[in-house]
């Protein structure tokens, strides 16, 4: 009685998964729902779809399109949704090649450039714009934090320290903290972001935004109790920042806390980052090991439709999938090496050292081991511990 | 019945992860002769975009609303992909449209036919969907005819593409990348421009201040030898050398530079400073030609496999579509030279537009504004 049951369910589901994908066809009813568009239930999106078409009329309003490009990055930052860096880049188009434009729309294109991984790109046009008007303190920041993406410490330690006295103290602190604890600095880097975070207010995204820095430093200190409370205290702040999530859940796979990161990073499957942690994360579940299976198939085809269209932004992602899902050393790191050459954060630094050590590449993992040792990188315990693996 | 049920809800939602990505267009392109066959998918979200199919506005798009906008659906996207096969545009129609679904969500599936009014080895893509809305968006064409397939991505920097030829062997490729040489010689109005106002005054000589009918054709068709040979070996090499990426130099420059030796070479004839020397002219502005060249080469995309022969097949188009042109404007010069046609209307009048024409390149290149738009807003 119970196996026939089984059997009909099957056989149903069969026949809902051959409708559900596959072939081009004609759906049978006009009520038929094709797409839910994201501004479905998200009045901001609603709102910035308005300005669009605003725009549209006319494209050369700056003010408007300067609205539309931040709000429009926005989206992509807390969605992970790339379409929007797209609308973004359309509504500076005019002012996206010339090299004279005005200061609020070169700081966009610079921050946008940074996204698409352009960052010679936008150091150019931020340096362009300090040169012009060296107290714009959000134009420091954000070279700060890009010469930082770059591995430029000590250049991005010096516009740091040229917010003193322009901006709060919170943010001359968050913005010293990753470049200081990378170079030498981490535990004073830490103590000083702990103190300025002990003044109450402000504003909450700057608050999240050094509470996610604070952790990321306990983690590399490996104070996995303090990590996991500013993570903690971070999400309470802004559940939803992917790339706050995606911190927290490295964070939990290097502590062996899968079992912790599938709830965190469940409704996330649309932003490839956070599936991919997912994924690893399930790896390691055996009940967890058909979901695996289904979505280490989606990476595959993201990353391969990633490919076809040219991108290259997600291969510090895509050598993690290969050298820890697919197990294809000599692939990882073909792609850790060019991601290298790109940006140079803290886990691209671990993505090339990993899968240098796996492909028994030895010249890589000099490459890697010299630069922990220029950068006088104390802290970064989980990497060294890794050499030492070797 | 109930635990089907529920696993039904779970699959439901589990089916396909949907990706979050960015924007993507599949075309797929066959070609049989002079008949094409195409599918082109399109996602929704993004036709929404341009040409908003959530007519109610309640942020869900339902087959009814894509119904009833399907020949705006594809007057839109057929709009925006030119196809030419040897300088022809190919008419192309809709036949069929259906849904399917990619990684992202859900897309239109545009079936099309069309056909060529001319055979060629090779096919020219023009692809500008979404232009202007999402410098993003990418089309990724997979181009079959016979047994042979090929990808090519376009952007919005690369909207230009050639297809077809590279499956018949070296002899169509060459042919090819030779047409297409001819091609830009003959489209290129720069470098004609910069040709003939080197060559107008061949068929005259210049005695105290003033020109006069030229003595002897074997004069003047040295003259002319010596300006095309000249232009012909310069931009040879400064073609070579930013092909194959020795040499590079910003393409406004370039541009604004070869404006700038057309406006020179017309003037010149008005106001002569080098008048038996134009050769070294057409020599020295030719290396500056090369680099143009390059960039309309660039465009098409190179064959790494076969470099050289591509390059060799490019140039000698570029030097047989011009030596097309010499042969056509030297005896007819040559005929009309004593005429006062020939030397008040073609010579003098001729350099005065060319001068006029070349000067609004100049300043729309250096200073990167439409000038004849702008002027024309005003008006």
């Amino acid at each position: 009685m119970r196996n026939w049951r089984i059997l009909l369910c099957v056989a149903a589901l069969a026949t809902l998964a051959n409708s559900a994908t596959g072939a081009p066809h004609v759906p049978e009813d006009d009520a038929v729902v094709l797409e839910r568009l994201p501004e479905k239930g998200d009045p901001a999106l609603a709102q910035l779809k308005r300005m669009r078409a605003e725009l549209t009329r006319n494209p050369r309003n700056l003010e408007r399109a300067l609205a539309v490009a931040r709000n429009a990055l926005d989206a992509a930052r807390t969605l992970g949704d790339p379409r929007f860096l797209g609308q973004a880049q359309a509504a500076l188009a005019p002012w996206w090649l010339p090299e004279d434009v005005p200061a609020p729309a070169l700081l966009l294109r610079a921050t946008l450039k940074q996204s698409q991984h352009d960052f010679g790109g936008s150091i150019n046009d931020l340096d362009r714009l300090l040169a012009a008007q060296p107290s714009f303190a959000q134009a420091r920041l954000t070279r700060a934090t890009v010469l930082g993406v770059v591995g430029r410490y000590a250049d991005a330690r010096r516009d740091c320290a040229a917010l003193a006295g322009r901006s709060a103290a919170i943010v001359v602190a968050a913005c010293d903290a990753t470049p200081a604890s990378l170079s030498g600095n981490s535990l004073d880097a830490y103590e000083t972001l702990l103190r300025a975070l002990e003044h109450p207010g402000g504003d909450a995204d700057v608050r999240e935004w050094a509470l996610t820095l604070l952790a990321e430093i306990a983690a590399r200190r490996s104070d996995a109790t303090a990590a996991d409370r500013h993570f903690r205290a971070a999400l309470a702040l802004d559940p939803r920042d992917a790339y706050l999530k995606g911190a927290y859940a490295d964070f939990l796979l290097d502590q062996n806390r899968a079992r912790d990161v599938v709830p965190l990073l469940r409704s996330d499957e649309r932003n490839d980052g956070l599936l991919l942690r997912l994924a690893l994360a399930e790896q390691r579940l055996p009940d967890e090991s058909v979901s695996f299976a289904r979505h280490k198939e989606d990476l595959a085809a993201r990353f391969d439709a990633a490919r076809r269209r040219g991108d290259s932004v997600h291969r510090r992602e895509e050598a993690r999938f290969r050298l820890a899902i697919e197990h294809d050393d000599r692939g990882a790191l073909a792609l850790a090496r060019a991601n290298w050459s790109v940006q140079r954060e803290p886990a691209d630094l671990r993505i090339l050292l990993e899968a240098a050590q796996s492909a028994g590449d030895a010249e890589t993992v000099k490459v890697a081991t010299d630069w922990i040792a220029a950068n006088r990188m104390e802290d970064v315990t989980r990497l060294v511990r890794a050499e030492r693996t070797q | 019945m109930i635990r089907c049920v529920t696993w039904f809800a779970a699959m439901l939602f589990a089916l396909p992860a949907l990706a979050h990505k960015a924007s993507d267009a599949y075309l797929t392109l066959e070609r049989d002769r002079l008949s094409l066959h195409g599918q082109w998918d399109i996602a929704l979200r993004d036709l929404d975009n341009a040409i908003q199919l959530d007519t109610n506005g309640d942020g869900d798009i339902t087959w009814g609303e894509v119904r009833s906008r399907r020949s705006d659906i594809a007057a839109y996207a057929l709009s925006r992909l030119q196809v030419s096969s040897a300088g022809e545009r190919c008419a192309l129609s809709p036949t069929e449209q259906l849904i399917d679904t990619h990684t992202d969500g859900t897309y239109a599936v545009i079936r099309f036919a069309g056909t060529c009014p001319q055979g060629g080895p090779t096919l020219a893509l023009d692809y500008r969907l979404f232009e202007g809305l999402d410098p993003q968006h990418r089309g990724l064409l997979n181009f079959v005819e016979g047994a042979v397939s090929r990808s090519v991505v376009f952007s919005a920097d690369a909207p230009h593409r050639i297809v077809g030829g590279d499956s018949g062997g070296w002899w169509s490729q060459f042919t090819t990348y030779a047409n297409e040489g001819i091609w830009h010689i003959w489209t290129g109005f720069d470098h004609i421009l910069f040709l003939l106002s080197l060559l107008l005054p061949a068929v005259l000589v210049r005695s105290r201040g003033i020109w006069l009918a030229g003595p002897s054709f074997r004069d003047s068709f040295i003259d002319v030898a010596k300006v095309v040979t000249a232009f012909t070996v310069a931009h040879s090499i400064t073609l070579t050398l930013a092909a194959l990426s020795i040499v590079a130099l910003p393409s406004r420059w370039v541009e604004s530079g070869i404006a700038l030796s057309v406006v020179l070479a017309a003037l010149n004839n008005l106001f002569p400073v080098v008048a038996n020397g134009r050769w070294m002219a057409a020599f020295g502005f030719g290396l500056l030609h090369g680099f143009g060249f390059a960039g309309a080469l660039q465009d098409l995309g190179l064959p790494t496999g076969s470099l050289a022969l591509s390059l060799a097949a490019f140039n000698l188009g570029v030097e047989s579509g011009q030596l097309a042109i010499v042969l056509v404007f030297l005896p007819l010069a040559f005929a009309l030279r004593s005429t006062w046609t020939y030397r008040r209307l073609v010579f003098a009048g001729g350099s005065v537009a060319i001068a006029a024409i070349a000067s609004v390149w100049l300043v729309e290149r250096a200073f990167d504004v439409p000038l004849l738009d702008a002027l024309a807003a005003v008006r």
